[in-house]
């Protein structure tokens, strides 16, 4: 079985999230890393393919520097080979925008399975995934926490407000995997050294036959108009325990009418 | 006039309250008010919806064992061509919600906003709020392009208001087969039931995170949570771990809470956590780390160990119980 990655690559942890004031987006300077969110799903296509007892991982990341550093990770994992959409033209794209990427890029790619996060970490929008698919005209899982192969299909378990559901699916298909569902393992050293030969494409939009108009990036079809200080919470009181800091948390229940007065 | 439609997500026979919600913002900012629903006639009352001065719903029907993504979605792609077009589409920010926005988006070509937490008119435009680095600053949004603007509303962000106006008209309507993407069969569900009042309405929820240092100890929560009438929650650091199931998380990807009291402990208050619970009416959060960001939502912060404080209060309150039954 042959999978296919939707890997995002985002500034680390380490650098302060910021806001470009004139443009409003978020500001992606600096080394970018693989998304932690996706690491799962990289996990899980591995898992599957060895499973699957065939066929390889592609990883796909659209990005607007060539940026390939979140890529060598995954491919340190043991991904096959890397496809990478790189232009300037794609700076400040929306999800739907991202999603026509990805849907163009899965398209010239003989990929049985598609993999996502649910959420990336620094958009955070949950839709490319599900709206990519609706492009491919693919069924979609979103939130799995579980996958298996079964013949021709898959055996899915997605979560719910209340619980999971059992989902079949038949393929090609997208599954989006929520965090944390899988040990994701560590790169071995082999692995890194390995990752350094291994292939990455880099496309443009053109490559893919797109058009920047239909990516809704030349007149962007949404706006962040303004950023305000929130109003906060009025500071607190902060105390230290030295014993009896029980006694003030069931005073503050008592005087919120959460538990009653007399003793 | 504006016209909005609403996603009227049904669960178990009812309307969710996040469905609700969306009638209630959608009340003050338009003058008709159309909701798009889905279930078999008998399964869901949704003339209901006209208390919240929704005066029409269109009845997708039963799914049976399909996902609720690329039926509902197609739907609404056909009546947008088949009806005078709304000025926006309000979706809850629910698994299933979710998926429909981003079916739709794709469909018809418009993009969504996300993580909506109010809206406002704004020189005839609707403009979006969002809370971003975990609810310390307010971002405003608007679509520039044509087509009735996606936005999907984290649940809890709005008043219901019941008006008590007429019951709403329910429309049957009748969508073509999404065809391939449509493949995916629901086989079973499966219900995580608990004790006690759920997460998304208690009027406390008492919560834990990493802190707690094991598995064992998230029944120190549980205990809690059943002496003060609350349910117990998590951060998505100890539903990762397995610790808890994944209903328990509170967060960006997890629950909105809004309870009277909220008590965390070994929770640090991270921005994806903060945004699931920082609008509780009070907060309590314990803590051994003084810089914790938990610290500065809180109206009451202890630092200390959670080992020694936890325990103590479970005491506390159980002498209490004890005492008042007998009294
Ligand atoms: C896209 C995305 C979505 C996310 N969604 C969510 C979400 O929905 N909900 C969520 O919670 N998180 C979410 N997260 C994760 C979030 O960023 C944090 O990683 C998580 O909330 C941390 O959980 P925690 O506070 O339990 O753990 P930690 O951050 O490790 O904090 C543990 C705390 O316990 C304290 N502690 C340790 N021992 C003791 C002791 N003995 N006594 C007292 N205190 C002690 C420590 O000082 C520390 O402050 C999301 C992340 C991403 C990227
Ligand atoms: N620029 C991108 N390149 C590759 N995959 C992406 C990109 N943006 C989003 N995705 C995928 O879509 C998932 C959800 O992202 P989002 O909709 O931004 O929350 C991520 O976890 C990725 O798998």
């Amino acid at each position: 079985m042959n999978v296919a990655v939707c890997v995002k690559q985002i500034p680390s942890a380490e650098t302060p999230l910021a806001f470009d004031p004139t443009s409003k987006t978020l500001v992606r300077t600096g080394p970018l890393v693989l998304d932690e969110s996706d690491s799962f799903s990289v996990e899980m296509a591995l898992r599957l393919v060895e499973q699957s007892g065939g066929g390889d991982v592609t990883l796909i990341s659209v990005v607007p520097d060539g940026e390939t550093q979140g890529l060598r990770t995954a491919l340190a994992m043991g991904a096959a080979r890397a496809v990478l959409v790189s232009d300037p033209l794609l700076s400040g794209l929306d999800a739907l925008g991202t999603a026509k990427v990805l849907a163009a890029m899965v398209r010239r790619l003989d990929a049985d399975l598609v993999l996502a996060g649910t959420e990336s970490s620094d958009g955070y929008t949950g839709t490319v995934p599900v709206q990519m698919a609706e492009l491919l005209n693919y069924p979609a899982v979103s939130f799995v926490r579980h996958v298996e192969i079964s013949g021709d299909h898959l055996v899915t378990e997605r979560q719910t407000e209340e619980g999971f559901e059992e989902v079949t699916c038949p393929l090609p298909a997208v599954v989006s995997v929520t965090a944390g569902v899988v040990e994701v393992r560590y790169p071995s050293f082999k692995g890194i050294m390995a990752a350094k030969s291994k292939p990455v494409e880099v496309l443009t939009v053109a490559d893919l036959g797109l058009e920047a108009d239909s990516l809704g990036i030349a007149g962007a079809r949404q706006e962040v108009i303004a950023l305000e200080q929130a109003e906060l919470r009025p500071s607190g009181e902060i105390i230290t325990d030295s014993g009896d800091a029980f006694e003030t948390i069931v005073e503050r229940l008592v005087s919120w009418n959460i538990i009653s007065e007399h003793q | 006039m504006k016209t909005i439609w609403i996603l009227a997500e049904a669960r178990n026979g009812r309307i969710l309250p996040v469905a609700e919600e969306l009638a209630g913002a959608a009340r003050q900012l338009a003058s008709t008010v159309e909701a798009v629903g889905w279930g078999g006639a008998e399964a869901v009352d949704f003339a209901t919806l006209g208390t919240y001065d929704v005066s029409r719903v269109f009845r997708v029907g039963d799914l049976g064992d399909s996902l609720v993504g690329p039926r509902v979605a197609a739907a609404v792609g056909e009546m947008l061509e088949s009806h005078p077009k709304p000025d926006a589409i309000l979706v809850g920010a629910t698994y299933d919600g979710r998926d429909v926005a981003a079916r739709l988006s794709a469909k018809i070509d418009v993009p969504v906003l996300t993580n909506v937490i109010d809206l406002n008119e704004i020189d005839d435009a609707l403009v979006s709020t969002h809370a971003v680095f975990g609810g310390t600053v307010n971002a405003t949004a608007r679509f520039t392009g044509s087509g009735p603007g996606i936005f999907v509303v984290r649940p809890k962000s709005f008043e219901r208001g019941d008006t008590g106006g007429a019951a709403a008209e329910v429309v049957d309507i009748v969508a073509a087969d999404p065809g391939p993407s449509d493949g995916a069969r629901v086989v079973s569900r499966h219900v995580l039931t608990q004790d006690g009042p759920s997460l998304d309405s208690a009027e406390v929820v008492v919560a834990g995170g990493r802190g707690l240092g094991s598995k064992e100890n998230y029944r120190l929560i549980e205990e809690l949570a059943h002496l003060v009438h609350g349910a117990p929650g998590a951060s998505r650091a100890i539903v990762d771990a397995g610790w808890v199931p994944y209903s328990h998380q509170v967060g960006q990807t997890g629950k909105t809470v809004k309870p009277e009291v909220y008590l965390a402990f070994g929770i640090s208050g991270a921005t994806q956590h903060l945004v699931g619970m920082k609008d509780a009416k009070h907060i309590i959060a314990v803590d051994r780390d003084p810089s914790a960001p938990i610290f500065r939502v809180a109206d009451l912060g202890v630092v200390g160990d959670l080992a020694q404080v936890l325990p103590k209060l479970i005491e506390a309150l159980r002498a209490r119980g004890s005492h008042e039954s007998t009294n």
